[in-house]
């Protein structure tokens, strides 16, 4: 499957899915939505906790990825953005990561097989989503103390491993590391992918995507772009890219710095804009995708989709651009060693 | 350039890119336990603040790496480097280049790739404990993403000959490349550098066979670099730096040509190769180069005469026999005032128009001035000498110029004007007003700015302090100024410098506004004054930075481009600032009461003092003061950094300094013998308890009369396990514990009677000592301040009767108990002094009074609280919420708006 994904993204850009949280608060759902019968007994409150959707609410998630699918994306991601140990910490379900991420990546992978059937020209991946959890390795919660920090690396490979192992247990094609706002989680979530690689004996296609959490052009931890890239070019990525934070627009200068540096394919899933006085996000997906055809045209991109605020339609109308352009071409073995 | 096509890419929150045009990379080493003896006692006395300092200078100046070693014998080097990396990351101007993390054990290495987002440098592995260590180590190092130093260093040892390092460093290639599958680029060799002329003759062809080693891998290793630590060359001439210098700078201009493309060299410790005497070069590349069999003996004989040079030394009166102008610029640059009135009249006979004096040999000779400060040659105390020595000439020749302006009026009225026409066009281009805002009488920052602009050629009108806006704008107007800068110590000032600006802005001005001084920030500057005033605003961080910044505020050509430039800058990071994700967790206030200090009350030892109420010290004897001088803050007055005593032994600023030093210790013995300056003091004591965040004071034991309220605020960050949100109210009994506790109020001055001495040394153009005096007096109030808590531990208090503390355990208040002022970061509002002065009755008894603002006057003036407890610390209240800001309101009776404005440096929210 690895072989295949890079080998088409060599002839066609490809398009990932957009936001998970955005279709599910289409729906109006209640603490005993998310309880389920699996977890009606949990003393907590798991109201919000949307990868655990996956077990007591898959046919709404199952729906959303097939939406995704239909729409013209190439890529979903598993419902797993927090899905682990560390994350789910907050609802007390530590206990339930290993099947939040097995049953996400397992039902993903049902659609999947599902449109893939229907369309045998055009195969549908399944992307790990593996997001940044929330804590920062690389920085103190305590003003006071900025020697602290909240998260070890060794904890973080620890929960990372967790994860990774029952994504692919479930069946992922690929492994998404998001929504990066600090290198160092990140690097963590490398290290422990190369762990479970090296456990398994098998690897899986690794993309990469920061957040640029504002206009400083950096990201939380306070990397440029390129020092970014520069941290996680240890391991043979698939893309390396952009998502989140800001909308299409504000994203351009840091795409074009990837694009021109990178030595993997690149990828971008903004936000569909900026979000507005009330916290939402409104650019229409017309909008969107005129801002993504400009990257598209100006070659910056080998895969593209949607994050906070986007929807199928944004999808459909970034897909049907996607076809219109040829994918950008790395350098064949831009190696830097001239021997 | 070198020859060898390969990059090494790294990064901290910025790529660092070598590529072959990069020519060489420097490896800062300062931060380095084993290479730093100063770093290393910093490290093990946990002065990590001062340690983060010796890294900051590293970045500033220039390293492109920062190397970082724990490995002490006394040190958990793993706990060590693990602290240090997170505080590094914390700093952005030093996290922003790559980390080389160096130690001998792996365990401090690999806890060290844990603590860094960037890709950073391993120092280093090698095969000494065998291939299958070494391919451990190398794939993990590979998987936290990091470039690595492979050492010439097999089982059987250190590579000491041409044929074992490249032995050595193919095989350590080969694994990496064919085993680990290790990135060629990412690998640096360190074929080791051994010391030359150690008169031993195996060493004679250790710099060659580097140099050839060096050749050699970069020819046959595609993508690997070379490294080495560049001062293990010259050891045998330790003790000679000339020698050594030319022998760094040589070696590395060898090294280059063959290849190394990064190092370890001190810079200070270079000299420049093309400098280097030729006789000297001939020698010490004999030597490196093993040209000759008696190289080594040339080079010592010759090496001997190298240091007498360096040490002869002679009382040089040579420069009066130069001509006038070289004489002035002599006394400028040297501030030597004793000739000065008799050059000066030569240099009228000569040049005939005392103007031509002024414009021609005496700002020839502050512009040499103003290039050796800018470029870090000169230090300020010397400047302000050579300012002296100027102001000293320009009044010897004013009379002349005034009698000139009437002659020329008189004698041809049509030329006086044109000529003075020119002339005001000439002053109109820098004129600089100064001014403290009102509220504020803190100026010794602003007069040094005034200083150092004046001498780059700024004519200086200066307001002096508690200005009001509307004052300084009208002398703005009136005198026709370029530039305006406000200056102010106390955090209220910072809102009377919106109110400045605000003003600017409605007066429809065009101005262009400087702000500085030590609450002052570029951010506060971007985020309130910028957006309120059209004009440019630049916040200014020191004296040396007020020239180049002044110098493109006025310049014709460049304003309009500078001042585009900063309103952009100011308006990026106005965005940053809203757009910054918030990172820093709060808690409501109710929960941070909860999580107060935890005391065992009812195990205290409870002391009752002396005296009830307030005891009043007249004319305190200074030469009890004297002795508890803290000298450090002194010097970093006069902007040379480093600590007293040490500051002395410092190569370049050392000698400055110490005669710094002995200028205001001559100062201080005729302050003292004429009695001077008066110290008066105040100090109360009184039973008291805590409710909840105040401590309420009482008349006497009977404990039923409040006397006072003290307002506390409370720590509301979000704290980790265990970690109590301190309040000062923590620090006293709570009256629900029904313990009977005590608290103490203070304020002392050492400035009494400093406006006469300022006013003498200003009549005499002697910004020097005019400056001097007020330092001298505010480390006479802060040592008064230290004199008299120490009395108060003893005698009147005396809960620590057997106190035996020398200065330096002062300085590091090592003691029981603290002193914390209103205003600094434990008790921020300055609206508690007036309740501490009423206590006091502080005004009356000491002369001290309070500004609006709330800044003490005399500004040489302190006054805090005294809390007894051991478990009293000093600590910073951080940002506070709404919740909490609304109930100290209520507390203090005073409105939201009031309180929020005087908290508003503390606030976590925006109003």
């Amino acid at each position: 499957m690895s072989r295949n994904i890079k080998e088409i993204l060599k002839e066609r850009i490809l398009v990932l899915d957009g936001a998970m949280g955005t279709m599910i608060q289409r729906h109006p759902l209640e603490e005993e939505d998310f309880k389920g019968d699996r977890f009606k007994n949990h003393p907590h409150s798991l109201k919000g906790n949307n990868d655990l959707l996956s077990i007591t609410r898959p046919e709404i998630i199952k729906d959303i990825h097939r939406q995704y699918f239909l729409a013209g994306a190439d890529i979903v991601e598993t419902n797993t953005f927090s899905g682990t140990t560390i994350a789910q910490a907050d609802y007390h379900l530590e206990g339930a990561v290993y099947e939040i991420n097995f049953e996400s990546a397992k039902i993903a992978r049902e659609v999947a097989d599902e449109i893939t059937a229907q369309e045998p020209h055009k195969p549908r991946f399944v992307a790990g989503s593996i997001g940044p959890t929330n804590r920062t390795a690389s920085l103190s919660p305590d003003i006071n103390d900025p020697g602290f920090r909240a998260v070890t690396f060794d904890e973080l490979v620890q929960a990372y491993k967790e994860q990774v192992i029952a994504l692919t247990d479930g069946g992922v094609d690929l492994l998404l590391v998001e929504t990066v706002f600090d290198t160092l989680n990140a690097k963590a979530a490398l290290f422990a992918i190369e762990e479970v690689s090296e456990e398994k004996g098998k690897e899986w296609p690794i993309m990469v995507s920061g957040t640029i959490t504002d206009a400083s052009g950096r990201t939380l931890s306070g990397q440029t772009t390129q020092a970014f890239l520069i941290s996680v070019s240890h391991m043979p990525l698939l893309s390396i890219g952009l998502n989140c934070a800001l909308g299409a627009k504000q994203l351009r200068p840091y795409l074009e710095t990837l694009s021109e540096k990178a030595n993997f394919f690149t990828s971008a899933h903004p936000n569909a804009g900026l979000p507005n006085e009330f916290g939402q996000y409104d650019e229409s997906p017309e909008e969107m995708a005129e801002q993504i055809e400009d990257f598209l045209s100006s070659n910056f991109l080998n895969i593209v989709g949607g994050c906070c605020g986007t929807t199928p339609d944004h999808i459909r109308a970034i897909a049907e651009v996607a076809a219109k352009y040829k994918p950008r071409s790395i350098e064949a073995e831009k190696s830097m060693v001239d021997s | 350039m070198n020859k060898y096509n390969s990059t090494l890419e790294l990064s901290g929150l910025e790529p660092l890119i070598v590529t072959p045009e990069s020519n060489f990379v420097n490896v800062g080493e300062r931060t380095n336990v084993t290479g730093s003896k100063r770093f290393a006692r910093l490290i093990l006395e946990e002065k990590f603040d001062e340690a983060l300092e010796v890294a900051r200078d590293q970045v500033d100046g220039g390293a492109q790496i920062l190397d970082v070693n724990m490995d002490e014998g006394m040190l958990d080097g793993k706990e060590a480097m693990v602290k240090f990396l997170n505080l590094i990351a914390s700093e952005p101007d030093i996290s922003r280049i790559p980390i080389m993390i160096d130690s001998s054990k792996w365990e401090i290495i690999e806890a060290g790739l844990k603590c860094v987002q960037g890709k950073c440098v391993v120092n280093s592995i090698s095969l000494k404990e065998g291939e299958e260590q070494f391919i451990v180590h190398a794939k993990k190092v590979k998987r936290y993403g990091a470039a690595v130093i492979v050492m010439a260093f097999d089982e059987e040892g250190q590579a000491d000959t041409y044929e074992r390092r490249i032995e050595i460093c193919k095989r350590s290639y080969d694994i990496l490349v064919d085993v680990v599958k290790f990135p060629k680029n990412d690998i640096i060799f360190d074929p080791n550098i051994f010391p030359v002329a150690t008169g031993i003759e195996e060493h004679n062809n250790n710099a060659v066979d580097f140099f050839r080693a060096t050749k050699w891998i970069r020819t046959n290793l595609p993508g690997a670099h070379v490294s080495g630590g560049v001062s293990n060359v010259s050891f045998s001439f330790r003790g000679n730096n000339p020698v050594r210098e030319a022998m760094h700078s040589a070696f590395l201009y060898h090294a280059i040509q063959n290849g190394m493309d990064m190092g370890i060299v001190n810079p200070t410790m270079l000299e420049i190769y093309d400098d280097i005497p030729k006789d000297l070069l001939e020698r010490v590349e004999d030597v490196l180069l093993n040209r000759r069999p008696d190289s080594t003996e040339r080079l010592l004989d010759f090496a001997e005469t190298v240091k007498g040079e360096g040490k002869k030394q002679v009382k040089d009166d040579a420069w009066r026999k130069e001509s006038v102008e070289k004489r002035l610029e002599h006394a400028l640059v040297k501030g030597i005032i004793e000739f000065i009135d008799e050059d000066t009249e030569e240099a009228r006979q000569k040049y005939i128009s005392p103007l031509k004096v002024i414009e021609g040999p005496l700002m020839d000779g502050m512009n040499v001035v103003g290039d050796l400060f800018g470029s870090g040659k000169m230090f300020l105390p010397q400047v302000v000498k050579s300012a002296r020595v100027m102001k000293k000439a320009v009044a010897y020749l004013l009379p002349y110029l005034e009698e000139e302006k009437r002659i020329a009026k008189e004698t041809s009225p049509t030329l006086g004007e044109t000529e003075r026409g020119q002339a005001q066009e000439r002053e109109t281009g820098r004129k600089i007003l100064l001014a403290t805002v009102k509220g504020d009488v803190h100026d010794i920052g602003k007069n040094i700015v005034g200083v150092v602009l004046a001498c780059n050629n700024y004519d200086i009108i200066d307001m002096g302090v508690m200005v009001p806006a509307d004052k300084i704008l009208d002398k703005a107007i009136e005198e026709n100024v370029d530039v305006i800068g406000l200056s102010g110590l106390i955090t209220p000032s910072l809102d009377e410098m919106v109110h400045v600006a605000k003003e600017m802005e409605r007066r429809k001005m065009k101005l262009p506004l400087m702000v500085g001084g030590a609450t002052t920030s570029r951010i506060h500057t971007a985020v309130k004054i910028d957006p309120v005033y059209s004009g440019p605003v630049v916040h200014v961080l020191d004296a040396s930075k007020s020239v180049p910044v002044a110098g493109e505020l006025i310049s014709g050509d460049r304003k309009a481009d500078y001042k585009t430039q900063v309103k952009s800058e100011y308006a990026k990071l106005r965005e940053d600032h809203a757009n910054r994700k918030e990172i820093k967790h709060y808690i409501p206030y109710s929960r941070a009461l909860g999580n107060r200090l935890k005391v065992n009350w009812e195990e205290k030892k409870y002391v009752k003092p002396s005296f009830i109420g307030n005891k009043v010290f007249k004319n305190f004897d200074l030469n009890i003061i004297r002795e508890y001088i803290d000298w450090t803050p002194f010097f970093q007055t006069w902007m040379l950094k480093g600590k007293y005593p040490r500051i002395f032994e410092n190569e370049t600023i050392g000698k400055e300094a110490k005669k710094l030093f002995d200028d205001a210790n001559k100062m201080l013995d005729e302050v003292i013998q004429k009695n001077l300056l008066q110290a008066n003091g105040v100090v109360g004591l009184y039973p008291a308890n805590s409710v909840g965040d105040d401590i309420e004071v009482y008349t006497d034991e009977t404990r039923n009369e409040v006397k006072t309220v003290f307002h506390c605020l409370r720590q509301q960050g979000k704290k980790g396990t265990g970690i109590p949100n301190l309040s000062l109210a923590d620090f006293v009994a709570p009256k629900d514990s029904g313990k009977i506790d005590y608290v103490g109020g203070f304020a002392v001055t050492g400035g009494l009677g400093i406006e006469p001495l300022i006013e003498k040394y200003e009549k005499d153009h002697d910004d020097y000592n005019s400056i001097m005096i007020k330092a001298i007096a505010d480390r006479l109030a802060e040592a008064f301040a230290e004199a008299m808590h120490a009395k108060v531990r003893k005698e009147l208090w005396a809960y620590a009767k057997n106190e035996t503390l020398d200065n330096e355990s002062l300085i590091k208040e090592s003691y029981q108990g603290i002193r914390p002022a209103p205003g600094y970061p434990a008790c921020p509002d300055h609206t508690e002094k007036p309740i501490l002065f009423d206590l006091l009755n502080a005004q009356e008894e000491t002369g001290i009074t309070l500004t609006e603002s709330m800044a003490m006057y005399p500004a040489s003036s302190v006054s805090g609280l005294y809390f007894m407890h051991e478990e009293a610390k000093y600590f910073g209240l951080g940002k506070i919420e709404k919740d909490q800001v609304q109930d100290y309101a209520k507390r203090k009776g005073m409105t939201l708006e009031e309180t929020e404005k005087w908290l508003s440096p503390n606030l976590a929210y925006d109003i």
